[in-house]
Protein backbone atom coordinates (compact mmCIF):
# COMPACT_ATOMS: atom_id res chain seq x y z
CA UNK A 1 0.00 0.00 0.00
CA UNK A 2 2.94 2.22 -0.67
CA UNK A 3 1.16 4.51 -3.19
CA UNK A 4 -1.25 5.68 -0.50
CA UNK A 5 1.41 7.38 1.58
CA UNK A 6 5.14 6.95 1.08
CA UNK A 7 4.88 6.48 -2.66
CA UNK A 8 1.92 8.79 -3.12
CA UNK A 9 1.82 9.97 -6.73
CA UNK A 10 0.85 13.53 -5.87
CA UNK A 11 2.73 14.11 -2.62
CA UNK A 12 5.98 12.29 -3.33
CA UNK A 13 6.22 11.93 -7.09
CA UNK A 14 4.40 15.26 -7.68
CA UNK A 15 2.40 13.95 -10.62
CA UNK A 16 -1.10 14.93 -11.68
CA UNK A 17 -0.87 18.39 -10.11
CA UNK A 18 -2.71 20.20 -12.92
CA UNK A 19 -6.02 18.46 -12.34
CA UNK A 20 -5.51 18.70 -8.59
CA UNK A 21 -5.68 22.47 -9.03
CA UNK A 22 -8.67 22.56 -11.28
CA UNK A 23 -11.30 20.39 -9.67
CA UNK A 24 -10.70 20.89 -5.97
CA UNK A 25 -12.76 24.01 -5.31
CA UNK A 26 -15.54 21.73 -4.07
CA UNK A 27 -15.50 18.27 -2.52
CA UNK A 28 -18.05 16.60 -4.80
CA UNK A 29 -16.34 17.13 -8.18
CA UNK A 30 -13.01 16.26 -6.56
CA UNK A 31 -14.46 12.98 -5.41
CA UNK A 32 -15.96 12.16 -8.81
CA UNK A 33 -12.65 13.06 -10.45
CA UNK A 34 -10.83 10.83 -7.95
CA UNK A 35 -13.13 7.89 -8.67
CA UNK A 36 -12.78 8.41 -12.43
CA UNK A 37 -9.00 8.34 -12.15
CA UNK A 38 -9.12 5.18 -10.00
CA UNK A 39 -11.29 3.45 -12.60
CA UNK A 40 -9.17 4.57 -15.53
CA UNK A 41 -5.79 3.72 -13.95
CA UNK A 42 -7.00 0.33 -12.77
CA UNK A 43 -8.42 -0.76 -16.12
CA UNK A 44 -5.70 0.81 -18.24
CA UNK A 45 -3.17 -1.07 -16.11
CA UNK A 46 -5.01 -4.37 -16.61
CA UNK A 47 -5.38 -3.92 -20.37
CA UNK A 48 -1.78 -2.87 -20.92
CA UNK A 49 -0.62 -5.71 -18.69
CA UNK A 50 -2.64 -8.22 -20.73
CA UNK A 51 -1.16 -6.85 -23.93
CA UNK A 52 2.36 -6.45 -22.54
CA UNK A 53 3.84 -9.42 -24.37
CA UNK A 54 2.36 -8.49 -27.71
CA UNK A 55 2.94 -4.73 -27.79
CA UNK A 56 5.67 -3.81 -30.28
CA UNK A 57 8.29 -1.96 -28.29
CA UNK A 58 8.60 0.90 -30.75
CA UNK A 59 4.97 2.00 -30.48
CA UNK A 60 4.28 1.10 -26.87
CA UNK A 61 3.68 4.70 -25.76
CA UNK A 62 1.14 5.13 -28.54
CA UNK A 63 -0.60 1.91 -27.57
CA UNK A 64 -0.75 3.07 -23.96
CA UNK A 65 -2.15 6.42 -25.02
CA UNK A 66 -4.85 4.80 -27.14
CA UNK A 67 -5.90 2.53 -24.29
CA UNK A 68 -6.06 5.44 -21.83
CA UNK A 69 -7.85 7.72 -24.27
CA UNK A 70 -10.48 5.10 -25.06
CA UNK A 71 -11.14 4.46 -21.36
CA UNK A 72 -11.35 8.16 -20.56
CA UNK A 73 -13.86 8.74 -23.34
CA UNK A 74 -15.98 5.85 -22.07
CA UNK A 75 -15.90 7.31 -18.53
CA UNK A 76 -16.90 10.69 -19.90
CA UNK A 77 -19.77 9.23 -21.92
CA UNK A 78 -21.05 7.34 -18.90
CA UNK A 79 -20.92 10.46 -16.73
CA UNK A 80 -22.72 12.43 -19.41
CA UNK A 81 -25.49 9.86 -19.48
CA UNK A 82 -25.87 9.18 -15.77
CA UNK A 83 -24.48 12.21 -13.93
CA UNK A 84 -25.11 15.12 -16.26
CA UNK A 85 -24.62 17.90 -13.68
CA UNK A 86 -21.29 16.40 -12.70
CA UNK A 87 -20.26 16.10 -16.33
CA UNK A 88 -21.05 19.76 -16.91
CA UNK A 89 -18.90 20.78 -13.97
CA UNK A 90 -15.94 18.57 -14.78
CA UNK A 91 -16.25 18.83 -18.57
CA UNK A 92 -12.75 19.33 -19.96
CA UNK A 93 -10.96 17.95 -16.92
CA UNK A 94 -12.27 14.45 -17.60
CA UNK A 95 -10.60 14.64 -20.99
CA UNK A 96 -7.46 15.82 -19.28
CA UNK A 97 -7.21 12.55 -17.37
CA UNK A 98 -5.54 11.34 -20.56
CA UNK A 99 -2.61 13.63 -19.92
CA UNK A 100 -2.47 12.81 -16.22
CA UNK A 101 1.12 11.71 -15.69
CA UNK A 102 0.13 9.20 -13.01
CA UNK A 103 -1.48 7.07 -15.69
CA UNK A 104 1.36 6.96 -18.17
CA UNK A 105 3.81 6.62 -15.31
CA UNK A 106 2.14 3.52 -13.91
CA UNK A 107 1.62 1.95 -17.34
CA UNK A 108 5.25 2.45 -18.27
CA UNK A 109 6.74 1.57 -14.90
CA UNK A 110 4.45 -1.17 -13.68
CA UNK A 111 1.90 -2.63 -16.06
CA UNK A 112 4.41 -3.35 -18.84
CA UNK A 113 6.35 -5.68 -16.56
CA UNK A 114 3.75 -7.24 -14.27
CA UNK A 115 0.81 -9.63 -14.35
CA UNK A 116 -2.75 -8.28 -14.79
CA UNK A 117 -3.90 -8.81 -11.21
CA UNK A 118 -0.93 -7.05 -9.63
CA UNK A 119 -1.37 -4.28 -12.18
CA UNK A 120 -5.01 -3.93 -11.27
CA UNK A 121 -4.15 -3.53 -7.56
CA UNK A 122 -1.36 -1.10 -8.43
CA UNK A 123 -3.76 0.97 -10.52
CA UNK A 124 -6.36 1.13 -7.77
CA UNK A 125 -3.76 2.00 -5.12
CA UNK A 126 -2.26 4.81 -7.19
CA UNK A 127 -5.68 6.12 -8.18
CA UNK A 128 -6.69 6.14 -4.52
CA UNK A 129 -3.48 7.91 -3.55
CA UNK A 130 -4.44 10.62 -6.00
CA UNK A 131 -8.09 10.66 -4.91
CA UNK A 132 -7.18 11.04 -1.23
CA UNK A 133 -5.01 14.08 -1.87
CA UNK A 134 -7.72 15.61 -4.05
CA UNK A 135 -10.24 15.01 -1.31
CA UNK A 136 -8.09 16.62 1.40
CA UNK A 137 -7.34 19.66 -0.76
CA UNK A 138 -11.00 20.03 -1.75
CA UNK A 139 -12.09 19.62 1.88
CA UNK A 140 -10.07 22.63 3.03
CA UNK A 141 -10.79 24.72 -0.04
CA UNK A 142 -14.55 24.24 0.13
CA UNK A 143 -14.68 24.61 3.92
CA UNK A 144 -12.65 27.81 4.04
CA UNK A 145 -13.64 29.19 0.66
CA UNK A 146 -17.40 28.62 0.65
CA UNK A 147 -18.16 27.49 4.20
CA UNK A 148 -19.80 24.34 2.84
CA UNK A 149 -19.03 20.64 2.43
CA UNK A 150 -20.66 18.61 -0.36
CA UNK A 151 -22.72 21.76 -0.93
CA UNK A 152 -24.18 21.76 2.60
CA UNK A 153 -23.56 24.74 4.84
CA UNK A 154 -21.37 23.67 7.73
CA UNK A 155 -20.13 26.97 9.08
CA UNK A 156 -22.99 28.25 11.24
CA UNK A 157 -24.70 31.52 10.40
CA UNK A 158 -23.86 32.80 13.88
CA UNK A 159 -20.19 32.90 12.96
CA UNK A 160 -20.93 35.03 9.89
CA UNK A 161 -22.98 37.37 12.06
CA UNK A 162 -19.98 37.65 14.33
CA UNK A 163 -17.92 39.02 11.44
CA UNK A 164 -16.47 35.84 9.88
CA UNK A 165 -16.42 35.75 6.11
CA UNK A 166 -15.45 33.18 3.50
CA UNK A 167 -11.98 33.45 2.08
CA UNK A 168 -12.58 34.04 -1.63
CA UNK A 169 -8.90 33.38 -2.35
CA UNK A 170 -9.37 29.71 -1.45
CA UNK A 171 -11.63 29.26 -4.46
CA UNK A 172 -8.98 30.47 -6.90
CA UNK A 173 -6.48 28.00 -8.39
CA UNK A 174 -3.29 29.32 -6.71
CA UNK A 175 -4.58 28.30 -3.29
CA UNK A 176 -4.80 24.69 -4.45
CA UNK A 177 -1.04 24.74 -5.01
CA UNK A 178 -0.49 26.23 -1.60
CA UNK A 179 -2.77 23.69 0.08
CA UNK A 180 -0.98 20.85 -1.75
CA UNK A 181 2.33 22.30 -0.58
CA UNK A 182 1.08 22.41 3.02
CA UNK A 183 0.00 18.78 2.79
CA UNK A 184 3.41 17.80 1.42
CA UNK A 185 5.02 19.71 4.28
CA UNK A 186 2.97 17.86 6.90
CA UNK A 187 3.52 14.57 5.09
CA UNK A 188 7.29 14.98 5.06
CA UNK A 189 7.37 16.12 8.65
CA UNK A 190 5.75 12.81 9.59
CA UNK A 191 7.78 10.64 7.20
CA UNK A 192 11.27 11.84 7.97
CA UNK A 193 12.89 9.36 5.56
CA UNK A 194 11.35 11.23 2.62
CA UNK A 195 13.27 14.40 3.42
CA UNK A 196 16.18 15.13 1.15
CA UNK A 197 19.50 15.78 2.80
CA UNK B 1 6.55 -13.62 -36.02
CA UNK B 2 9.11 -10.92 -35.48
CA UNK B 3 7.60 -8.43 -33.10
CA UNK B 4 9.90 -5.66 -34.18
CA UNK B 5 9.15 -5.93 -37.86
CA UNK B 6 7.36 -3.10 -39.60
CA UNK B 7 4.59 -5.40 -40.76
CA UNK B 8 3.80 -6.59 -37.23
CA UNK B 9 3.75 -3.03 -35.92
CA UNK B 10 1.53 -1.95 -38.76
CA UNK B 11 -0.98 -4.77 -38.35
CA UNK B 12 -0.94 -4.40 -34.57
CA UNK B 13 -1.80 -0.71 -34.66
CA UNK B 14 -4.45 -1.15 -37.35
CA UNK B 15 -6.27 -3.88 -35.43
CA UNK B 16 -6.04 -1.90 -32.21
CA UNK B 17 -7.45 1.25 -33.76
CA UNK B 18 -10.34 -0.62 -35.34
CA UNK B 19 -11.21 -2.36 -32.07
CA UNK B 20 -11.06 0.87 -30.08
CA UNK B 21 -13.15 2.69 -32.66
CA UNK B 22 -15.78 -0.05 -32.52
CA UNK B 23 -15.87 0.06 -28.72
CA UNK B 24 -16.27 3.84 -28.66
CA UNK B 25 -18.92 3.84 -31.37
CA UNK B 26 -20.84 1.23 -29.42
CA UNK B 27 -20.65 3.22 -26.15
CA UNK B 28 -21.75 6.36 -27.89
CA UNK B 29 -24.62 4.62 -29.64
CA UNK B 30 -25.82 2.97 -26.47
CA UNK B 31 -25.78 6.12 -24.37
CA UNK B 32 -26.78 8.70 -26.98
CA UNK B 33 -30.48 8.79 -26.19
CA UNK B 34 -29.94 9.30 -22.47
CA UNK B 35 -27.37 12.03 -23.10
CA UNK B 36 -29.64 13.97 -25.46
CA UNK B 37 -32.44 13.70 -22.93
CA UNK B 38 -30.18 15.03 -20.19
CA UNK B 39 -29.24 17.94 -22.43
CA UNK B 40 -32.88 18.74 -23.14
CA UNK B 41 -33.83 18.56 -19.48
CA UNK B 42 -30.96 20.87 -18.63
CA UNK B 43 -32.14 23.35 -21.24
CA UNK B 44 -35.70 23.12 -19.92
CA UNK B 45 -34.64 23.91 -16.38
CA UNK B 46 -32.65 26.91 -17.61
CA UNK B 47 -35.70 28.19 -19.50
CA UNK B 48 -37.86 27.66 -16.42
CA UNK B 49 -35.39 29.53 -14.25
CA UNK B 50 -35.90 32.61 -16.44
CA UNK B 51 -39.55 32.70 -15.31
CA UNK B 52 -38.53 32.07 -11.69
CA UNK B 53 -39.43 28.41 -11.57
CA UNK B 54 -36.79 26.22 -9.97
CA UNK B 55 -36.82 22.75 -11.46
CA UNK B 56 -34.65 19.70 -10.91
CA UNK B 57 -33.88 16.79 -13.20
CA UNK B 58 -36.95 14.82 -12.14
CA UNK B 59 -39.64 17.47 -12.52
CA UNK B 60 -38.19 19.73 -15.22
CA UNK B 61 -40.02 18.07 -18.07
CA UNK B 62 -43.42 18.18 -16.33
CA UNK B 63 -43.03 21.81 -15.22
CA UNK B 64 -41.81 22.77 -18.67
CA UNK B 65 -44.85 21.25 -20.36
CA UNK B 66 -47.15 22.97 -17.87
CA UNK B 67 -45.52 26.37 -18.18
CA UNK B 68 -44.43 26.73 -21.78
CA UNK B 69 -47.51 27.12 -23.93
CA UNK B 70 -45.97 27.66 -27.30
CA UNK B 71 -42.58 27.57 -29.01
CA UNK B 72 -41.96 28.91 -32.49
CA UNK B 73 -39.26 30.29 -34.73
CA UNK B 74 -39.44 33.74 -36.27
CA UNK B 75 -37.18 35.70 -38.58
CA UNK B 76 -35.98 39.26 -37.99
CA UNK B 77 -39.17 40.73 -39.49
CA UNK B 78 -41.26 38.87 -36.94
CA UNK B 79 -42.77 36.44 -39.47
CA UNK B 80 -43.20 32.89 -38.28
CA UNK B 81 -40.81 30.43 -39.90
CA UNK B 82 -41.59 27.29 -38.00
CA UNK B 83 -44.44 26.61 -35.62
CA UNK B 84 -43.52 23.07 -34.59
CA UNK B 85 -42.43 23.33 -30.93
CA UNK B 86 -40.00 20.43 -31.21
CA UNK B 87 -38.16 21.90 -34.17
CA UNK B 88 -38.06 25.30 -32.51
CA UNK B 89 -36.75 23.84 -29.25
CA UNK B 90 -33.98 22.00 -31.10
CA UNK B 91 -32.54 25.12 -32.77
CA UNK B 92 -28.89 25.61 -31.83
CA UNK B 93 -28.76 29.20 -30.67
CA UNK B 94 -24.95 29.19 -30.69
CA UNK B 95 -24.99 28.80 -34.46
CA UNK B 96 -27.77 31.31 -35.04
CA UNK B 97 -26.08 34.27 -33.31
CA UNK B 98 -23.11 33.93 -35.63
CA UNK B 99 -25.25 34.51 -38.72
CA UNK B 100 -26.35 37.78 -40.22
CA UNK B 101 -29.49 39.10 -38.52
CA UNK B 102 -31.58 38.64 -41.65
CA UNK B 103 -30.73 34.93 -41.81
CA UNK B 104 -31.23 34.02 -38.19
CA UNK B 105 -33.91 31.67 -36.98
CA UNK B 106 -35.10 33.16 -33.72
CA UNK B 107 -36.83 30.97 -31.14
CA UNK B 108 -39.59 32.42 -28.97
CA UNK B 109 -40.94 30.55 -25.94
CA UNK B 110 -44.35 31.67 -24.75
CA UNK B 111 -44.95 30.89 -21.11
CA UNK B 112 -47.96 31.20 -18.86
CA UNK B 113 -46.92 32.26 -15.37
CA UNK B 114 -49.55 33.09 -12.74
CA UNK B 115 -52.07 33.78 -15.48
CA UNK B 116 -49.86 36.24 -17.37
CA UNK B 117 -48.17 35.66 -20.70
CA UNK B 118 -44.35 35.92 -20.84
CA UNK B 119 -42.05 35.83 -23.83
CA UNK B 120 -38.80 33.99 -23.23
CA UNK B 121 -35.94 34.79 -25.60
CA UNK B 122 -32.64 32.93 -25.66
CA UNK B 123 -29.39 34.93 -25.65
CA UNK B 124 -25.88 33.73 -26.44
CA UNK B 125 -22.51 35.46 -26.44
CA UNK B 126 -18.90 35.37 -25.34
CA UNK B 127 -17.54 35.83 -21.84
CA UNK B 128 -13.89 35.96 -20.89
CA UNK B 129 -12.95 32.28 -21.12
CA UNK B 130 -15.78 30.78 -23.10
CA UNK B 131 -19.41 31.11 -24.12
CA UNK B 132 -22.07 32.63 -21.90
CA UNK B 133 -25.76 32.21 -22.54
CA UNK B 134 -29.11 32.62 -20.92
CA UNK B 135 -32.81 33.28 -21.23
CA UNK B 136 -34.61 36.58 -20.82
CA UNK B 137 -38.29 36.52 -19.96
CA UNK B 138 -40.19 39.61 -21.06
CA UNK B 139 -43.60 40.63 -19.78
CA UNK B 140 -46.65 40.71 -22.00
CA UNK B 141 -45.76 44.27 -23.15
CA UNK B 142 -42.60 42.71 -24.71
CA UNK B 143 -40.51 45.51 -23.24
CA UNK B 144 -39.91 45.06 -19.56
CA UNK B 145 -37.94 42.15 -18.20
CA UNK B 146 -39.82 39.73 -15.98
CA UNK B 147 -36.72 37.77 -15.00
CA UNK B 148 -33.45 36.54 -16.47
CA UNK B 149 -31.21 33.53 -16.11
CA UNK B 150 -27.62 33.25 -17.26
CA UNK B 151 -25.20 30.37 -17.48
CA UNK B 152 -21.56 30.12 -18.46
CA UNK B 153 -19.07 27.47 -19.38
CA UNK B 154 -15.94 28.48 -17.53
CA UNK B 155 -15.93 32.04 -16.20
CA UNK B 156 -13.70 32.72 -13.21
CA UNK B 157 -15.32 31.57 -9.95
CA UNK B 158 -16.09 34.53 -7.71
CA UNK B 159 -15.67 37.01 -10.58
CA UNK B 160 -17.23 36.42 -14.00
CA UNK B 161 -19.05 33.34 -12.79
CA UNK B 162 -21.19 35.61 -10.60
CA UNK B 163 -23.45 36.24 -13.61
CA UNK B 164 -25.06 32.89 -12.81
CA UNK B 165 -26.03 33.98 -9.28
CA UNK B 166 -29.54 35.11 -8.31
CA UNK B 167 -28.12 38.35 -6.89
CA UNK B 168 -26.89 39.43 -10.31
CA UNK B 169 -29.86 38.13 -12.26
CA UNK B 170 -32.45 39.77 -10.01
CA UNK B 171 -31.15 43.18 -11.04
CA UNK B 172 -32.74 42.68 -14.45
CA UNK B 173 -36.26 42.34 -13.11
CA UNK B 174 -38.44 45.26 -14.13
CA UNK B 175 -35.77 46.84 -16.34
CA UNK B 176 -36.89 47.85 -19.81
CA UNK B 177 -35.31 46.89 -23.12
CA UNK B 178 -36.88 50.00 -24.70
CA UNK B 179 -36.81 53.75 -24.22
CA UNK B 180 -39.57 55.68 -25.98
CA UNK B 181 -40.34 52.73 -28.22
CA UNK B 182 -36.77 52.44 -29.50
CA UNK B 183 -34.73 49.36 -28.69
CA UNK B 184 -31.86 50.22 -26.33
CA UNK B 185 -31.08 46.92 -24.65
CA UNK B 186 -29.85 47.01 -21.06
CA UNK B 187 -26.42 48.31 -20.17
CA UNK B 188 -24.11 46.64 -17.69
CA UNK B 189 -22.18 49.43 -15.98
CA UNK B 190 -19.82 49.95 -13.06
CA UNK B 191 -21.89 49.99 -9.89
CA UNK B 192 -23.17 53.42 -8.97
CA UNK B 193 -22.94 54.69 -12.55
CA UNK B 194 -25.83 55.30 -14.90
CA UNK B 195 -26.07 54.64 -18.63
CA UNK B 196 -27.27 57.36 -20.98
CA UNK B 197 -30.66 56.75 -22.49
CA UNK B 198 -31.15 53.19 -21.31
CA UNK B 199 -31.75 51.08 -18.28
CA UNK B 200 -28.69 49.63 -16.59
CA UNK B 201 -27.64 47.02 -14.08
CA UNK B 202 -24.49 46.88 -11.96
CA UNK B 203 -21.58 45.03 -13.48
CA UNK B 204 -19.56 42.52 -11.50
CA UNK B 205 -16.52 44.13 -9.97
CA UNK B 206 -13.47 42.25 -11.16
CA UNK B 207 -15.50 40.58 -13.89
CA UNK B 208 -15.20 43.37 -16.44
CA UNK B 209 -14.79 41.32 -19.60
CA UNK B 210 -17.62 38.98 -18.67
CA UNK B 211 -19.86 41.97 -17.89
CA UNK B 212 -19.03 43.61 -21.20
CA UNK B 213 -19.64 40.30 -22.97
CA UNK B 214 -23.01 40.06 -21.31
CA UNK B 215 -23.97 43.57 -22.40
CA UNK B 216 -22.93 42.80 -26.00
CA UNK B 217 -24.80 39.51 -25.84
CA UNK B 218 -28.06 41.23 -24.87
CA UNK B 219 -27.67 43.87 -27.53
CA UNK B 220 -26.89 41.35 -30.26
CA UNK B 221 -29.32 38.58 -29.34
CA UNK B 222 -32.35 40.59 -28.24
CA UNK B 223 -31.72 43.22 -30.94
CA UNK B 224 -32.58 40.67 -33.60
CA UNK B 225 -36.09 40.46 -32.16
CA UNK B 226 -36.61 44.22 -32.50
CA UNK B 227 -39.46 44.03 -35.04
CA UNK B 228 -41.17 41.21 -33.20
CA UNK B 229 -40.97 43.08 -29.91
CA UNK B 230 -42.30 46.38 -31.25
CA UNK B 231 -45.18 44.87 -33.23
CA UNK B 232 -48.48 44.40 -31.46
CA UNK B 233 -49.63 41.55 -33.62
CA UNK B 234 -49.23 38.92 -30.93
CA UNK B 235 -52.89 37.99 -31.18
CA UNK B 236 -52.57 37.01 -34.81
CA UNK B 237 -49.49 34.96 -33.99
CA UNK B 238 -51.49 33.03 -31.51
CA UNK B 239 -54.25 32.25 -33.94
CA UNK B 240 -51.85 30.94 -36.50
CA UNK B 241 -50.44 28.57 -33.96
CA UNK B 242 -53.67 27.22 -32.66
Amino acid sequence: MKPLSKGNPVLVLVLGICSALAVTAQVKPALVMGISVVVVTAFANVIVSLLRNSIPNRIRIIVQLVVVAALVIIVEQVLKAFAYEMWKQLSVFIGLIITNCILMGRLEAFALGNKPFESFIDGIANGLGYAIVLFIVAFFRELLGSGTLFGYQVIPQALYDAGYSNNGLMILPPMALIVVACIIWVHRAINKDLQEK
Amino acid sequence: MNKNSNLYTFIYSSVMVILVAAALAFTNGALKERQTKNGDIDKMSQILRSVKIEANASNAERLYNETIQNVYLIDHTGAILESDPRAAFAVDIAKEVGKDVSERKLPVYEAQVDGARKFILPVYGAGLWGPIWGYIALNEDKKTVFAASFSHQGETPGLGAEIATPAFQQQFEGKSMFRENAFTSIAVVKSGHKADGKDAVDAISGGTITSQGLEAMLLNSIGAYNTFLTSNSTESNQHENQ
